[in-house]
């Protein structure tokens, strides 16, 4: 044994030991953090980033500092009141023909179009017939080229241009205004419409995520109850509506539910309705279609929640006495709330943000308020109004998401058994 | 672990510094894609090929000033042509994205229809939205002929259908309201103007479906969701040619035409190709060859004649068709588009 124990050169005191411990452990925890730095990476870039972006786009203001920087700062020392002073209209339109010259002006006619609709055009057609020279008298030249250069409400808009942000986006989406004299007040109606499809949105989306939920629940707990093989086979025909294409599944939607389609003319035939029930291009069909498309979402965790609950549990509540109703409620319905919670959440976040859908199968007044975003972004490239309404989307879902957590209970959201 | 991913990423970027400036590419056309542009490639890609011995690569999109924005930031613009409608066209010319066009190699301005000139595009089609209804439902009975019959829904029982939104739809109702086509942007200027639009919508609101794709109408006259609607023309005259429907148009009733203009971005490194190409597509003889296809008008005056009278009569440019067409004012709507939706939606929403 002796021979085996070769003396030990220094024997390391148990403070050595346990700062070796902390660098071995804290190397181990730095190589853990930097396994996920890649996932870090990713959230910054694609997500975090895009989204303060967006933020920053609902508020953006420089369109007018960009293309003629005097003027904006010109505008910025004006006080507002009445026309402008004859320098700060000189400083104007000298850059404001250059701009045209140089093809910026239009961002800045676009911004002021955001303001008061038919701006752009009236100031296109000024840039058009400024003279290269700014003119003497740069007021009365404005004037003489539109009449809208002698009403104040014109030179005001362009003081609001050249602040440095806007509010203008934001309060458009709650559908409020800044008046003559600068408070907030609402828009008028007939133009305020925003807080009636916001509305909307939760409305649809809320009624779509209880269609969801009654029509997955007992097709979930039917599967969970078959074996594994037939389950397996029916789970496909759950997810087949996956692999067909969004646009496809809606323009079914329209075939089976028009006016002689075949449910109206199944309907008509065994005479439960003497007429065509109006089933699509309205409300019942986004229902119908939305519930459709969003189905396995809700399918799916509850089916993993109720495959986690042991069969046991409700026989044992059985032979204790219980009624199948008790046993049901009392004991499989509570374990079953984690895959509610997650799949009702999974549902309705995904409805909150549809577009196509509603947009082939609704009316006019069905429409949520991503179309509204897309509207904005793809068709008339207002990114002002597009960040504002998505970022109004994205309060209202992120309250609702803590108002939910609080109610729930966060660790209720889940699929783990 | 930090390995690999400083490799790829040392790879990535030399594979990018590599990359580097663009090669010379060949001349590369942008269109609608689908039936009309396999169309214009029989009529006017390959044959400009094949004439000029240049290779002609194509792409295809769906419009938008956004798209052509971000193919002007940066570098080279991989397109050479592009088609675009009316909003494109006066916004990127503003914006200066697009490049002038040289007048003198078109053949001048006056050889084309006033609205297809334009500093930065010259028209290549002219398109219409028109009334259109399913003969076959009629038959025996009075076809609709006008936009008052379209809001008359005690003579013409049942479903009509209009395009989401307040673009076209002002302009009917207006027209449906006595305001002759001359004056309707006019009025639409006017808050009472569209007041006045509204008022007659709201006259069949119960009655209204509104569609949202080109290919909807077609399929909503076809399946009798509808009984009239308005619709492209070229789509209506394709589901008679191509699926035996007997729809009519009422061109008689007004129809809102626009026209789609060909442009070269200014960034494209093959102006000169891209100028040929425009003159060769526009040139009376090869606009001639198009409405046989799909009846969409010509804008170059000389190929007006060159038309065959049954196909021309299909087409907003017919003799007998073009002076009850509206032309699109692209500058009310560039100006007004998000007001009027906005208030469009209200309205919708009573």
């Amino acid at each position: 044994m002796s021979e085996t124990v070769a003396p030990l050169a220094a024997p390391p005191s148990s403070g050595a030991i346990r700062r070796a411990k902390r660098r071995s452990d804290r190397a181990r925890a730095w190589r853990a953090f930097g396994l996920t730095l890649p996932l870090l990476g990713f959230l910054l870039v694609f997500f975090l980033l895009p989204i303060a972006d967006m933020l920053r786009l609902a508020v953006a203001n420089d369109e007018l500092a960009r293309a003629m920087p005097a003027a904006a700062t010109a505008l910025r020392g004006w006080d507002g009141e009445g026309l402008p002073p004859e320098e700060v209209a000189r400083t104007l339109a000298g850059e404001m023909r250059a701009a045209y010259e140089a093809r910026t002006l239009a961002d800045v006619a676009k911004r002021l179009n955001n303001d008061n609709p038919g701006y752009r055009s009236m100031l296109m057609a000024t840039g058009r017939k400024l003279p290269d020279a700014p003119p003497d008298d740069a007021l009365g030249a404005l004037a003489a080229i539109d009449d809208a250069w002698n009403n104040p409400a014109l030179w005001q808009a362009f003081r609001r241009a050249a602040a440095p942000w806007t509010d203008l986006y934001v309060l458009q989406s709650l559908d409020l205004e800044r008046g003559p004299d600068g408070a907030i007040q609402a828009r008028p109606e007939g133009q305020a419409v925003y807080r009636i499809i916001l509305w909307r949105t939760f409305e649809i989306s809320l009624l779509v995520t209880l269609a969801c939920l009654v029509l997955a629940y007992p097709l979930a707990y039917k599967l969970a109850h078959l074996d594994e093989g037939t389950a397996n086979l029916l789970m496909i025909l759950v997810l087949l509506p996956f692999w067909t294409s969004l646009l496809v599944r809606s323009a079914a939607w329209i075939v089976l539910l028009q006016r002689e389609g075949p449910i109206n003319g199944f309907l008509q035939s065994i005479g439960l309705i003497d007429a065509p029930l109006a089933l699509v291009f309205n409300r019942t069909g986004v229902l119908i279609a939305m519930t459709h498309v969003l189905l396995p979402f809700m399918v799916l965790p509850l089916y993993a929640v109720m495959r986690g609950i042991p069969k046991s549990h409700v026989r044992a509540a059985l032979s204790l006495g219980s009624t199948p109703f008790t046993a049901f409620r009392r004991v499989f319905l509570p374990q079953t709330l984690p895959g509610i919670g997650a799949g009702a959440l999974l549902v309705f976040i995904l409805a909150i943000g549809y577009y196509i859908t509603p947009a082939l199968v609704g009316g006019a007044d069905d429409q949520m308020l991503a179309y509204f975003v897309a509207f904005f972004t793809l068709q008339t490239v207002n990114w002002g109004m597009a960040a504002a309404l998505a970022s109004v989307l994205l309060v209202a879902v992120t309250a609702l998401y803590f108002l939910y957590a609080r109610v729930v209970g966060i660790d209720r959201i889940g699929v783990g058994g | 672990m930090i390995k690999p991913l400083s490799l790829g990423f040392a790879a990535a970027t030399l594979g990018f510094l590599l990359a580097g400036p663009v090669q010379a590419r060949d001349l590369t056309v942008t269109s609608w894609g689908g039936a009309y542009q396999d169309a214009q490639r029989e009529i006017y890609f390959e044959p400009f090929a094949e004439k000029t011995g240049d290779k002609v690569v194509e792409d295809s999109w769906n419009g938008g000033i956004g798209v052509l924005r971000a193919k002007n930031e940066g570098g080279e613009s991989a397109w050479d042509v592009v088609q675009v409608e009316a909003d494109e066209l006066v916004q990127g010319c503003e914006e200066g994205i697009l490049e002038p066009l040289d007048w003198q190699e078109l053949g001048g301005e006056d050889a084309y229809l006033d609205t297809a000139v334009n500093e930065c595009g010259v028209g290549t089609i002219v398109w219409a939205t028109v009334l259109a209804y399913d003969a076959a439902k009629f038959e025996g009975k009075e076809a609709p002929s006008s936009w008052a019959d379209f809001f008359d829904t005690k003579t013409f029982p049942g479903k009509r259908a209009l395009r989401k939104g307040p673009r076209q739809s002002f302009e009917f109702a207006l027209m449906a309201d006595g305001v002759p086509l001359e004056k309707v942007y006019e009025v639409l200027q006017t808050k009472e103007g569209v007041e006045r639009a509204f008022k007659k919508l709201d006259s069949i609101k119960d009655d209204l479906i509104w569609w949202e794709a080109g290919a909807q109408p077609p399929q909503l006259l076809a399946s009798g969701e509808v009984v009239m609607t308005s619709a492209y023309n070229g789509r209506i005259t394709a589901a008679n040619q191509e699926e035996g429907r007997d729809f009519g148009i009422a061109w008689d009733a007004g129809f809102v035409y626009q026209i789609d203009s060909l442009v070269i971005p200014s960034n494209s490194p093959n102006k000169k190709e891209a100028m040929d190409l425009i003159a060769f597509m526009v040139a009376p003889e090869n606009q001639a060859k198009m409405p046989p296809k799909i009846p969409y008008g010509p804008t170059n005056k000389a190929a007006l004649d060159q038309v065959p009278p049954e196909v021309s009569k299909n087409t907003p440019t017919d003799e007998a068709n073009l002076p009850h067409g509206l032309f699109f004012d692209r500058d009310y709507w560039v100006d007004h588009t998000e007001a009027m939706t906005e208030r469009f939606n209200a309205w919708a929403s009573q």
